[in-house]
Parts: structure tokens; sequence; C-alpha cells
């Protein structure tokens, strides 16, 4: 939604109007719809595999990967950056491919593999795409940098020789915003060389 | 950030998820990929009471040869669509346009039929689907099924013609071996949506040519079509760009900023594709 961002977004009256004209069955039951009323959500059990270890929890249906994986999971490694599905840093693994956590609901995992960063070293040897993004300095705060790792993973997974260019493009999902990104296509064309 | 409450079902089956809606009607939403869904509802701007979650129905995930047209299952992740042998061959505006929805991630999870129900006309998808004349496979809870064109199937603003009661599970593209094509997407930042796109298709001597974020809805641009026709050559013809077109001003491009860049995008891709 990020053509929206900043100030009321143009068309958003009219979105709201449709969404409440949806969810009516009368016209006068638009007055009542200011006020969202809403006694559903009855948690729901699921079963997830984080790291390669089964966690079973009850979460409300609306819990979204990210917090589950945070708050119930424990695993704080995995951050939230933004409110519109852009920046990427809640970027994890489901069943081996890179996804945006924020915009996958905890119900959607129920039965899956999630894999997220603190699931990528072997006891005290870091995964080669860590290593190089230490070696090639990839980051500074370290905000982006979990999403920035399993993103770059998932590109070589899916392009193991890229150019730059496809590097470049692979990472669109995610945003830095102290690095200006050079240093972490470095360290990613690095890890395709094998230089690990 | 976080959506407001609603009941969770996950349906085995189309059959399921059908009878869920025709049981809770528009309070229930379906939820394939949920990336044109979730992020509405975590901004509060939809907040259906039921979710409907088909993203399991991978019977309904497929690229078939379908004799003259491919066979698409609502289900296809864009990721399956963008490397697809077959789109590529076959009917690569769509491949190509379905490779600049969104990133990566988004592509791992978002939908064909998902992106299409959701009837956006700032997205890539329908403007693709228009300029190759597809359409789609809808069957509803009540057993029927329907075949709706591509130009009939986005009704308004984010609102597409299909009943609450009714779900995509297929989408045909009629093949386009070998014909020029190509697609335009002018935006200022990567994963953005077009500022304004432009999809571009040749087909037997003739052309279709759809553009993305000129109107509410996904469309045709119509004009230029009936120049071409006309044998007007790419320039001229992509004068027409922005008749009948009603573009929206916001914060990435006013009204007539966007009728120039759909004259410019439209002339790109009809000299890109060969068309004029």
């Amino acid at each position: 939604m990020q053509r929206f961002a900043g100030s009321r977004p143009p068309g958003m009256d009219r979105l709201v109007e449709v969404s409440l004209s949806r969810r009516c069955d009368s016209e006068d039951s638009v007055q009542q719809s200011s006020t969202v009323t809403n006694l559903k959500g009855a948690p729901v059990e699921i079963s997830v595999e984080v790291n390669g270890t089964s966690h079973s929890s009850d979460v409300e249906p609306r819990t979204l990967l990210v917090h589950h994986i945070r708050d119930a999971v424990g695993l704080t490694g995995t951050n939230v950056g933004c409110d519109t599905s852009s920046c990427g840093a809640c970027t994890v693994h489901l069943n081996g491919e890179a996804v945006k956590s924020c915009t996958v609901l905890a119900v959607q995992a129920d039965g899956q593999a999630v894999t997220t960063i603190e699931g990528l070293a072997d006891g005290e040897t870091m995964h080669p795409m860590q290593e190089a993004f230490m070696n090639c300095h990839a980051l500074q705060c370290g905000y982006c940098t979990p999403g920035m790792v399993m993103a770059s993973i998932s590109i070589l997974d899916e392009n193991p020789n890229p150019t730059e260019a496809e590097v470049r493009e692979g990472l669109e999902g995610n945003l830095c915003r102290c690095t200006g990104y050079h240093n972490i296509v470095k360290a990613v064309m690095s890890a395709a060389g094998g230089d690990q | 950030m976080i959506p407001v409450a609603f009941d969770y079902v996950r349906a085995g089956s189309a059959e399921e998820a059908l009878a869920a809606l025709g049981e809770h009607g528009d309070e229930a939403k379906l939820m394939a990929g949920g990336h044109s869904l979730l992020p509405m509802m975590k901004l509060r701007l939809a907040y259906p009471s039921v979710i409907v979650d088909i993203g399991r129905l991978s019977d309904l995930s497929y690229v078939n040869d379908g004799g003259d047209h491919i066979a698409i299952g609502a289900l296809t992740r864009h990721r399956d669509i963008e490397i697809s042998d077959m789109v590529k061959e076959h009917a690569p505006l769509l491949a190509h346009a379905t490779s600049h929805v969104g990133d990566p991630q988004v592509r791992h999870r978002g939908t064909i039929g998902g992106s299409l129900a959701h009837a956006d006309g700032a997205a890539d998808h329908p403007s693709a689907l228009l300029a190759l004349g597809g359409s789609v496979v809808a069957r509803s809870a009540d057993g029927g099924e329907r075949v709706i064109e591509g130009g009939d199937l986005f009704a308004g603003f984010l609102e597409s013609s299909l009943s609450p009661t009714e779900m995509i599970t297929e989408v045909r593209i009629p093949k386009h071996t070998g014909e020029g094509w190509n697609f335009q997407k002018f935006n200022r930042r990567a994963q953005d949506w077009a500022i304004v796109g432009v999809s571009a298709q040749r087909s037997n001597g003739s052309a279709k040519v759809a553009l993305v974020n000129m109107a509410s809805t996904p469309i045709r641009a119509t004009a230029v079509e009936e120049a071409l026709a006309g044998g007007a050559s790419a320039a001229d013809a992509a004068e027409q760009a922005a008749v009948g077109m009603e573009p929206s001003s916001d914060l990435n491009a006013s009204v007539d900023y966007r009728n120039h860049l759909a004259r410019v995008l439209t002339r790109r891709a009809l000299q890109e594709a060969g068309i004029a």
C-alpha cells in the first residue's frame, strides 16, 4: 500500500465507503458501522516448525507470523520495520521460500516449516551468507540485516550465479537506510562466487 | 498493523471454500496469498468477519496447455508464472508483467487469481490479461460455473464483477506465440506500483493495448487501438492514449503528468512491440 504513503491517501474516502457498503446488509447499518464492534477471532491451535523445532500454541487468527515468531516463539531476530509490507526486515523462509512474515498470518503457517535468521548458523559456524555480510561490511545498524540475509539466501537458491543487476533486483523487497546497498550487493556476489 | 479480529476457516477444497462463502456471504473474504488483502486489513481499510483460507488448494495451482490457450490455476503463485517455460513461450507478456509485481517475497505468495479478483486498476496483471484477451473461470457456491471475459471482470474501484459467493478457479490466456509484445512500468522506486503502465500485445495483425493506473479500473486504450486499426503510426496512435481515461491525481503524479506518461509509454510499448 506504499502508494498511499504520507497524508490521507487520495481515493481513501471512496475505499472506506466501498468497504463499509460491502459489510452492510442494510442502508441504516452504515451509521452503526462507524464503530467496529467485532466479537470474532476465537483462538485456533496451530503447530509451526521453526528452525527444525515444532512449536504448538493457540493464536488469534489475526496474529501475524512475524508477531508469532517474536512473541510466542521468542525469536526476536526477525524485525518489524514498516506498516506496508515494503521494508522486508521481517523476511523469513516459509517452506524454503523467502516471504514477508508481516504479510503472512500465523495460521497460514500451521503445519509448515519456517526458517528465521536464528536458524542459519551451525553451532558456532556462521552460514556463508552471514559470513559474507560480515566480511563485506554489509550492515551498519543491523536492523534490516536479518531480512537482507534471508532474502539474499533465497536469491542464490533460485539463481546461483546472479549478475550484480539481478542481485539488486532480487533485493527489491528489502530496504536499508544505512548502507546505500553497495556492500550488501557485494556480500551477495561474494557469497555467490564461493569466496567463503 | 494489527487487523480487526476475524474468524478463520481453512478450506480443504474449492467446494469447501464455496460452501463457506455461501454460508457467510459478503461477510467473508477468500484469502489466497493474502498480499492484496492482508495489507488492507493491517491498515484497517478492510475488515471482513470471516477469512476463508484457500492457500492450500494446490490442485488449483497449475500451468497447463489448453490447446489454443494456456490454462493457469487461480492459486498459481506469481513466481511459478514468472519462471514457467510455457508462459514464456506462448504469452511472454504475462510472464514479464508478473515479474514486475511487487518483489520476490511478494511473488512467492501472491497468486494470479487473487490479483485479478482484487481488480486493482494500478496492478500489473489485469493489464496483461486485457492485452492478451484473457478470461477467468468462476465457480459459484450453487455449483454453477461461468467464463468471464477480462473486459467484463473489472466492475469498479477495487471491485470485480464476481458475486460474494463466487471464486475464480482458472485463468485462460490465449496463446500469442511469436507475436510482438511489450510491457512498460513507470515508477520511481523499486517494488512500487506503476505510476502509469502499459501492456501492448500484437495479435494476428491487430493489437490490444491496456493501461495501468489510468482509471479506477484496469482499462483498454480503445482510442489507441482504433487509431492503429486505421493505420496510424505508433507515435500518432499513442497520442490517443489518454482519451477516455480518468487518471487520479495523487502524491506521485498529477492528472496532466499521468496523461503525458500514458502517451509516452504507449508510444514506447508500441514501438518496442513492433506494432507500428
